[in-house]
């Protein structure tokens, strides 16, 4: 019982802690699942899409003025990352200048269920980093070239082309103020690790709650063994590579001559 | 159908690399080269990070090069003293260069140098064989045209260390094809290449050696370089994708048997000029992605590099 309690409070210490940074004059939580918290990428792995569902809970009413609006992310294991650019030197086009980005998600996914800046006011942004610029760190790139603010630009633009950055707005939809969907698609390039999926509730640009998952993407299969082999006993991964090859390359050539008899 | 490669990480066609590595197959038989100036560029255009394409390119010369000197073997046409001598300076080679593309990918011009390479050498070795094979095919149609001799002493022949390759017919120092092993392994470990597009060339018209014996022997050397190199790309960067190098393999194998067959029917000055003309097309259209503006300036690369 006293084990239980104590887990209890435990559990529910973060939680208050978060209240504090939020101000909630209306009362208004968010209740939200998704539909899987482990993605596994096997073989023919070309993708996923996840579901973000959940409501709204009120102890009132719904207050009156400003629509509640719902925001949800899915962010991607960040790094470090070099852009470079290309400039044409002796006729030829090569890399020249480089700026290093601090850290960046591997993906980064935001829908709305209005445009972004409708959603959410600048302040707010700031507070909770919700926009795909502010979801990168580039601290400190001023002074690895003239004009650093382009190579961020053209990280993000990259990026979006690719689908890795993708911004939905008006792709969330909200039923009656309270119930809420949201579908992300994840490519098939993921990189392994844990995704932060976020969700936020606002009112007239204002963050009034506040509700994180994480998804864990994993290598399954197959996969996972060639990866970890690699990783793990290179040497033995090399030779097996190896070995396949001169096998493939033995077994048919006796194959062929086989069938030339 | 879509796959999932687990180094390169991500999805591709599988039957697109099928494909790809019949072609390569077929090439490899016909002429003695390994194919992996074709494939390496072309996985590049699909995607596959230049360090996964390089590592994995070598590791499918080296199926499609076991295949090719199989089927050589049968026909007697491997020197294997000269393939030994090759092979020494191949393996200094490839070591040192493994390095040097380290070094270069931290510096961000490893895509530049390894164009470069290609223009260069490409350019050189087609030029220079379409010249000479074209040359060939019209003297052969002028009867009572002198005859060319089997080879010409050069400088070359002055050196020490000599050694009899009697298969090749030859008495010359070990050092040229030592020198032109480890140009050839050097190149293996940074392009990505067995390095057959070099190594033919220079035995024909360095070391002298007869148009019969040279593919197989350069397959020959082609197989312990890149055995080499893939063992120390997996090694060292983790980069060689067994699932991308299987479905290349098994393409290629089964083209390396056909394209020997073809290899068979043609004669040594049309197998040349074909040859020749390839090497150029592959570095014009390479010399034409360094020279015109390209459609992106910017790009990405994971981690921090000085």
């Amino acid at each position: 019982m006293i084990r239980a309690l104590l887990c209890l409070l435990l559990w529910s210490l973060p939680a208050q802690a978060q209240e504090e940074t939020i101000e909630n004059p209306t009362g208004e939580t968010i209740v939200a699942g998704l539909s899987q918290n482990l993605i596994a990428i096997t073989t023919n792995f070309t993708g996923s899409e996840i579901l973000i569902y959940g409501a709204i809970k009120r102890e009132q009413a719904i207050p009156e003025g400003a629509p509640i609006q719902v925001i949800a992310t899915v962010q991607g294991p960040s790094g470090p990352l070099t852009v470079r650019r290309k400039e044409r030197k002796f006729g030829i086009w090569m890399n020249t200048e480089a700026v290093t980005i601090s850290r960046a998600p591997s993906f980064y996914a935001i829908a709305s269920s209005v445009p972004l800046n409708e959603a959410l006011s600048e302040t707010e942004n700031l507070r909770h980093q919700v926009t795909i610029p502010s979801a990168i760190l580039a601290v400190g790139i001023a002074s690895e070239a003239e004009d650093a603010p382009v190579f961020l630009d053209a990280l993000i633009r990259l990026r979006r082309e690719n689908l890795d950055y993708v911004l939905n707005e008006n792709s969330v939809k909200l039923l009656e103020s309270t119930l809420f969907r949201a579908d992300v698609a994840l490519p098939a390039n993921l990189t392994e690790g844990e995704y932060r999926v976020r969700l936020f509730i606002t009112r007239d640009g204002v963050v009034i709650d506040k509700h994180e998952e994480i998804i864990t993407v994993n290598k399954d299969g197959l996969e996972r063994w060639i990866h970890n082999l690699a990783h793990e006993q290179p040497l033995i991964y090399g030779l097996l590579a190896l070995f396949l090859a001169v096998f493939a390359g033995w077994g048919a050539s006796a194959a062929f001559g086989l069938l030339r008899r | 159908m879509q796959l999932y490669l687990p180094i390169a990480e991500l999805s591709v066609n599988a039957f697109a690399l099928l494909g790809l590595g019949g072609i390569v197959g077929i090439l490899s038989g016909m002429f003695g080269v390994g194919g992996g100036f074709i494939i390496t560029p072309l996985l590049f255009f699909m995607g596959i990070p230049p360090a996964v394409a390089v590592a994995t390119g070598a590791n499918l010369v080296v199926a499609s090069s076991v295949s090719g000197v199989l089927a050589q073997l049968k026909r007697k046409a491997v020197d294997f003293r000269m393939g030994f001598v090759l092979l020494a300076g191949g393996l200094i080679g490839s070591a040192l260069g493994i390095w040097v593309f380290a070094w270069l990918t931290t510096l961000g011009q490893i895509d530049l140098f390894v164009q470069l390479s290609y223009v260069l050498f490409l350019g050189l070795v087609g030029a220079m064989m379409f010249k000479e094979s074209l040359g060939a095919l019209l003297r052969a149609r002028k009867p009572g045209a002198p005859i060319r001799r089997a080879h010409v002493h050069y400088a070359v022949h002055k050196l020490p260390l000599k050694m009899k390759f009697r298969a090749s017919g030859l008495y010359i120092s070990v050092i040229p094809p030592m020198l032109a092993g480890a140009a050839v392994g050097f190149l293996s470990a940074i392009m990505g290449v067995g390095g057959g597009f070099i190594m033919v060339p220079a035995m024909i018209y360095l070391l002298g050696m007869p148009t019969k014996v040279v593919v197989g022997t350069s397959l020959f050397q082609i197989l312990f370089v890149t055995a080499f190199t893939t063992v120390m790309h997996a090694v060292t960067s983790q980069t060689v994708d067994l699932v991308l190098a299987l479905l290349l393999i098994i393409g290629g194998v089964i083209g390396a048997q056909i394209g020997s067959k073809i290899g068979l029917k043609l004669r040594a000055e049309q197998l040349r000029i074909l040859l020749a003309l390839m090497v150029l097309a592959v570095c014009l259209r390479i010399a034409l992605g360094l020279l015109l503006t390209p459609d992106e300036l910017y790009s990405i690369a994971p981690g921090r590099f000085p």
